[in-house]
């Protein structure tokens, strides 16, 4: 392959803005530990502002950008061809950088404090969801690539199977068009107008509803990647092979479908929907969970082929024959680790009945940073070392400082997660800049509070020793050259519906019909009463 | 198409468990009664003051003819109205819960008296045993409201019943 077919450009660009701002934001969750410890003076709109900015990078920015970049390299390697429509690519990069410094300008400046979540009828200045909806019209100008890329290749290579990287990037791609629809219809129809005082009033429920829609299939938008590098990137790294092609193809078709159609479980304890809609979506929330059990063995069995090839014997002798002086076979074991125990919260906070017990407080962001911080970004760490070499032509500088940075990583986040987890329990709400409440139980708050503070400081001199890894140069000469990992039995052939995503598409249409349908027509079936703006 | 025996053997598996899961959940539900809150029954924010039910001088605790109780309240940046109310321990509570403003979250900690308060609707959440323990316990709002939120809690002090 020559150099031209590769994406370096397109997914440096991409790449780099997603890390600069990711050290930003963890600066910024720093912050908000101490001030939340009680540790530095409390300050009410930048503690907010600050929440705010931490998630919307993190959650928005951070990971649209990168797995755009990400797509795009993995596309064009896998499939071995260039990008197509190479101005609609950067069209995309202008909008999302554009779109995530205008929002960025107004979160910063403490015009915005109404958290990631948007949370009507509290109202920020419009500047902010205007920089919100660039980034998502942008990230959909990269699905665009990757679906046309998708289709001529398989015209070019009629009946070939697609390869793994590219099915999975491409789904992920869908995925995240039929995510971003809820959020954006409840942006564009509801919020802006309101914010723009083009309407008097917001109806709450529905904006909820539609903001369901989103929040949960996103989080599969942000995992994917870290799958895709789990089940094509490590197998290779660990020196060994994929148990099975088909079966990754399966759990991320799984991940889509049933991922979709499940948002309520974010709405168990608000009262505008009813019970039988909540169970419906309690159904596919739990049915999610196979998909990720499968990933949990396939990933841990191509590992132990990894180990046993390179010499491991007995039942548990090949773990220590793993090759884990790669850093992204470092990171792929401390991410199935962070995520069985993230994943074991989540089925938690997902059970129907159980759910009232932990919502809302600080086990559930506990929760979410274990699956989000300590899966999905370690592993998109771990493939950014891995793809590095092939897009800058240089070597990591050293190995040992990116595996010092990933355990680093590792143990902070289970110093922030764990304590946060068990204040949860002890009632502690999440979203509070502090906890002046005069009652004794907050006495029993503070050992955890520091360990969060520790947990967060070491978190912070991992983000910064992340990008200083990738900004130094150093590096001997590196090969261009990319290899994924290949499978026991490569699939020679496969069935029209494991190697596009027509018939997907149709059950997907179905299913949020019926999960949706009802729920959201209900607000023009009923006399609702809409609240006015409010400012925070 | 090849799927390795093993790992078809774990499909199967790990169906079971999700299986499993979702049978539990829906007999808590059915056979247990045990559902959030969600009676989907719409108020107008803006004029509560005006509602029979969450006029002022209606907040509080209600004493209903069986013995059970039913607890008024008003959420609004930056309390929970009254600011402190007393109920007995082992009594089935009926709780409703309305907003003046924006949303509000409302968590009486180690107890199913929990829910989201949204403008525009009732929240209701019932306790068919009551609290299980005596003593002052707080109730924190629990979701982001605005810049005070974090200042928004009252409390609850539960009696003996003998008493």
């Amino acid at each position: 392959m020559s150099d031209a077919t590769k994406p370096s450009g397109l997914a440096l660009a991409h790449m780099w803005i997603a890390f600069l701002l990711f050290a930003v934001a963890a600066l910024l969750g720093l912050y908000q530990v101490l001030e939340r410890a009680e540790l530095i003076p409390v300050w009410d709109l930048g503690y907010y502002s600050s929440v705010t900015s931490h998630g919307a990078i993190m959650g928005f920015v951070l990971t649209t950008l990168f797995i755009s970049g990400f797509g795009y390299y993995t596309a064009a390697t896998s499939l071995k061809m260039e990008v197509p429509m190479k101005g609609v690519a950067w069209l995309g990069w202008i909008l999302m950088v554009g779109g995530s410094v205008l929002a960025a300008v107004f979160m910063l400046t403490g015009q915005a404090a109404v958290l990631f979540t948007f949370y009507p009828p509290l109202t920020a200045h419009v500047g902010f969801y205007i920089g919100a909806t660039l980034l998502v019209v942008g990230s959909w100008l990269w699905v665009l690539v990757m679906i046309v890329m998708m289709g001529q290749w398989k015209k070019a290579n009629p009946g070939q199977v697609v390869p793994l990287a590219m099915f999975g990037t491409a789904i992920n791609a869908l995925l995240w068009f039929w995510t971003s629809l809820g959020v954006a219809i409840e942006v564009l129809t509801q919020i802006i107008p309101l914010a723009l005082g083009l309407v008097d009033t917001i109806d709450v429920g529905l904006a909820r509803t539609l903001f369901s829609w989103t929040l949960h299939p996103i989080v599969y938008f942000w995992l994917l990647p870290a799958y895709i590098t789990l089940y094509t990137i490590v197998p290779k790294a660990a020196g060994g092979r994929l148990i099975s092609d088909e079966m990754a193809r399966i759990a991320f078709i799984m991940l889509v479908v049933f991922g979709l159609p499940i948002g309520f479980h974010h709405l168990y304890m608000d009262p505008f929907q009813a019970e039988g809609w909540k169970i419906l979506h309690m159904v596919g929330t739990m049915l999610v969970a196979i998909p990720t059990m499968i990933t949990g063995f396939t990933v841990i069995g191509s590992l132990e082929i990894a180990g046993r090839l390179r010499g491991g014997k007995g039942l548990f002798g090949w773990i220590s024959k793993v090759d884990w002086s790669q850093p992204v076979v470092l990171a792929a074991g401390f991410a199935m680790l962070m995520l069985t125990i993230g994943g074991f919260g989540g089925l938690i906070n997902a059970s129907y009945s159980l759910n009232v017990v932990v919502h809302n407080t600080q086990w559930v962001t506990g929760h979410f940073h274990l699956i989000f911080g300590g899966t999905v970004v370690i592993m998109y760490m771990g493939a950014a070392y891995y793809i590095w070499p092939s897009v800058t032509g240089k070597e990591l500088a050293s190995l040992g400082r990116a595996r010092t940075q990933l355990w680093l990583w590792f143990i902070g986040m289970c110093t922030l997660t764990l304590p946060w987890h068990a204040l949860g329990l002890q009632g502690q709400p999440r979203r509070t800049a502090f906890s002046p409440y005069a009652t004794e139980f907050v006495q029993s708050w503070w050992t955890a509070e520091y360990l969060m503070v520790l947990g967060g400081a070491i978190l912070v001199l991992s983000a910064v020793l992340f990008v200083f890894n990738l900004a130094i140069g150093g590096g001997p000469a590196a090969s261009r050259e990319v290899e994924y990992a290949e499978a026991v039995h490569q699939p020679v052939s496969l069935p029209n519906s494991l190697n596009g995503f027509t018939l997907w598409n149709w059950i997907i249409a179905i299913s949020m019909i019926v999960a949706f349908g009802y729920p959201v027509a209900q607000f023009w079936m009923m006399p609702t009463y809409d609240p006015v703006m409010w400012g925070f | 198409m090849h799927v390795d025996p093993l790992e078809k053997t774990w499909v199967w598996l790990a169906s079971a468990i999700a299986v499993t899961f979702v049978v539990v959940l829906i007999w808590a539900a059915v056979a247990r009664g045990i559902h959030p809150p969600s009676n989907v029954e719409t108020i107008d924010s803006a004029s509560l003051h005006l509602s029979e039910e969450f006029a002022e001088d209606n907040l509080g605790v209600h004493r209903q003819p069986d013995g059970s109780l039913k607890v008024v309240m008003v959420a609004t940046r930056y309390g929970f109205y009254p600011q402190h109310i007393e109920v007995p321990a082992n009594t089935p509570i009926n709780f409703r819960i309305a907003t003046t403003d924006v949303l509000h979250g409302f968590h009486v900690e180690g107890t199913n008296l929990a829910t989201m308060v949204i403008p525009g609707f009732i929240s209701e959440v019932n306790l068919a045993e009551g609290f299980k323990t005596t003593g002052t316990k707080p109730m924190f709002c629990n979701e982001y409201c605005g810049l005070g939120h974090h200042y928004m809690w009252s409390r609850v002090t539960i009696t003996d019943k003998a008493s």
